[in-house]
């Protein structure tokens, strides 16, 4: 039923090889270098908004480009935030791509099986 | 009116059609719960935006924005920046871990009946509450729009319910996923066009355009004329707890998108991870485009139909269609109200197939069979019944509340409960080693109750109405607020953390819980062992 029970879990299998892999510690690593602070710049971007709103309406309401204020920009900018932020984290995400096949083809050689 | 009945009906035959189709191909549990894994990025990406695009988000956006301006706007923001929570921390990881639903991740490590208990009731109570809600919207909605047509709130709740009953039993995820495209592909159509008609007004001409929406005319209900700059924040959210309660509302959308139990499944409808990830990339491109165009249906709504037209002709819901007939007469209103209704039924068609392949595959399969089938076929056969159940629920709660029911405050508690209760225990199972079962029953269970009993308290149950609001409109609690804020995220997704954390560290370790944390990282990071796409 649930994965948990296929034959690949179990002492000395392909999962424990593949955890204990230095290459499979590094992928880990390098994805947390990206993903943590990419989360924490966007969920900090993204509260600056509704706080600077909140409790600093003066500022928020200066008008910058005729009518527009800074708040409606600021607003704007978070779209352009994501779009940033999705692009980046693709080209990094074909580095892991690479680095988990590469893992993957080395272990299901050493086991002998094709997973 | 006619017009739009003869769109409504071929949008109808249209989507009936691939139901017969698809339920020609839902012949295993992977095609009917998880279209056999082989549904493409682009379109599952186009499928996740037509998840997400609810009639709250056309209709109701469009809506605020124009009676609102700013803080209207604020959901747009916060409905997209949502996604990068998606792509960034969920998507793969879940692809990889799971079968079916949200709960499998949870139930990969961790003792899998209890967790499996509360997250399915978790998932029934998101769904059905946010199902409520599109279908009180939806019976309003379609009576109002083929007003003169005979079909009234009652028939058209009935209508809605069984066309959604008939994808999901029928078609499974493989209907259910295309009625998703094609409703995503018409109301990004609808939405471009319309911008662009509004943009045509104004001559192409952003700052005339700008400069009407830093002074929109209206009239206050004690019939006074007021002229208001819609680019300042403030116009819906006041003091004294307007800022508090914008914030809450944004930690609500940002973190509750990722625990919405029918956009998560979405990804188990795709080969890979990798494909999981693009689909998001897809669902960005789209949602990114259709909020910022929100900008011309809600301000365009604003200056060019004005809020005392759209109040005394259907109210903000409205305001969309009645921008579409302002500027391109009855025909484009018709179109515009046949993609409202296409908009609707795919959404609460996403919704039926999470809220009974989660009733289906966990509480029948895994709670009650211990993980076994009694005899082939018999998950699809649970998960057809519990469609059909909650389905005619969500239809009888729906007439019984009737049209003018109160009920815009269900989404926002759909969305709470899946911040606070959802996603801490999805982010521990996959990120945190030592996290066990008493940290998910009781992450899950403080996130729930807490939104819940928060919302109880809130404005949105407990306000005091004047003897001129009758009926379902009346608040449930005719007393002051206890809590002073509309969205209670901001204390009850605190709350669901700290619950999980808890209750992980005052139970005992779970050594094989933490053993098998390995493989799941191994898994959730190369996908060694994820399920499958099926071959035909």
């Amino acid at each position: 039923m649930a994965a948990s029970k296929t034959p690949l879990s179990g002492g000395n299998s392909t999962w424990s090889r593949v955890a204990h892999s230095a290459d499979f510690r590094k992928l880990l690593a390098s994805k947390k270098a990206f993903v943590l602070p990419a989360t924490i710049f966007f969920v900090v971007y993204y509260f600056a908004l509704p706080v600077l709103v909140g409790y600093a309406p003066d500022l928020m309401q200066k008008k910058i480009i005729g009518p527009v204020n800074l708040a409606y920009l600021f607003a704007l900018s978070q779209f352009a935030v994501v779009f940033i932020i999705t692009y980046l984290y693709v080209r990094a995400a074909r580095r892991f791509d690479k680095a988990s096949a590469r893992i993957l083809a080395e272990a299901g050689q050493a086991s002998g099986k094709d997973n | 009116m006619t017009f739009t009945l003869v769109l409504f009906l071929a949008f109808i035959a249209v989507t009936l059609g691939i139901t017969a189709w698809a339920s020609r191909r839902s012949g295993s549990s992977a095609s009917y719960f998880a279209a056999n894994r082989q549904i493409s990025a682009w379109q599952n990406g186009v499928a996740v935006a037509g998840d997400y695009m609810s009639a709250a988000s056309f209709l109701g956006i469009a809506g605020l924005i124009a009676f609102f301006g700013y803080d209207g706007f604020m959901y747009s923001v916060g409905f997209l920046v949502a996604y990068l929570t998606v792509l960034l921390v969920v998507a793969e990881p879940l692809r990889n871990i799971g079968k079916y639903t949200m709960a499998d991740v949870l139930a990969y490590r961790l003792h899998p009946r209890p967790v499996r208990a509360m997250a399915s009731l978790s998932t029934l109570v998101v769904s059905t509450i946010y199902m409520i809600a599109q279908m009180v919207g939806a019976g309003a909605l379609v009576a109002l729009l083929l007003k003169g047509s005979g079909i009234n709130y009652q028939t058209a709740v009935v209508g809605v319910g069984v066309l959604m009953i008939v994808y999901v039993v029928f078609g499974g995820m493989i209907a259910t996923t295309w009625v998703q495209i094609i409703k995503a592909i018409l109301l990004m159509a609808g939405t471009v066009l319309l911008s662009t008609i509004v943009l045509a007004h104004y001559g192409f001409s952003l700052s005339q355009f700008f400069n009407d929406v830093a002074q929109v005319h209206y009239h206050t209900p004690d019939g006074k004329e007021v002229v208001k700059d819609f680019f300042t924040p403030g116009l819906r959210y006041k003091p004294p707890y307007g800022a508090l309660d914008l914030l809450s509302l944004g930690m609500a959308l940002i973190f509750g998108t990722a625990g919405l139990p029918h956009i998560l499944v979405r990804f188990y409808t795709v080969p890979d991870a990798k494909t999981a990830r693009y689909s998001v990339v897809w669902a960005i491109g789209l949602i990114g485009c259709f909020y910022i165009l929100t900008t011309f249906l809600g301000f365009g709504a604003a200056t060019i139909v004005g809020r005392d037209f759209i109040a005394k002709n259907g109210g903000n819901n409205m305001s969309a269609p009645l921008l579409a007939q302002a500027l391109g007469g009855s025909v484009f209103f018709a179109f515009i109200c046949a993609i409202a209704f296409a908009t609707i039924l795919a959404v609460v068609a996403g919704l039926t197939i999470s809220a009974s392949t989660s009733f289906a595959h966990d509480v029948w399969t895994n709670i009650v069979r211990h993980g076994k089938e009694h005899d082939a076929g018999e998950e699809r056969r649970v998960a057809r019944i519990s469609a059909f159940v909650v389905g005619a629920v969500a239809i009888g709660i729906a007439i019984l509340l009737g049209p003018t029911a109160n009920v815009a405050f269900l989404v926002g508690l759909a969305f709470a409960v899946a911040a606070s209760a959802n996603l801490p225990v999805i982010l521990f199972s996959i990120f945190w080693k030592r996290f066990n079962t008493g940290g998910a029953v009781i992450g899950l269970a403080s996130g729930l109750i807490g939104a819940v009993v928060l919302i109880s308290l809130g404005p949105a149950i407990m306000a005091v109405d004047p003897p001129t609001v009758v009926g379902a409109a009346r608040h449930l609690i005719q007393r002051p607020a206890v809590f002073p804020l509309e969205n209670p995220g901001i204390i009850s997704i605190p709350l669901g953390f700290l619950g999980a954390i808890l209750g992980t560290l005052l139970t005992a370790r779970d050594p094989e819980a933490e053993e098998k944390f390995t493989e799941l990282e191994v898994r959730a990071n190369t996908g060694l062992g994820s399920e499958k796409a099926v071959a035909h």
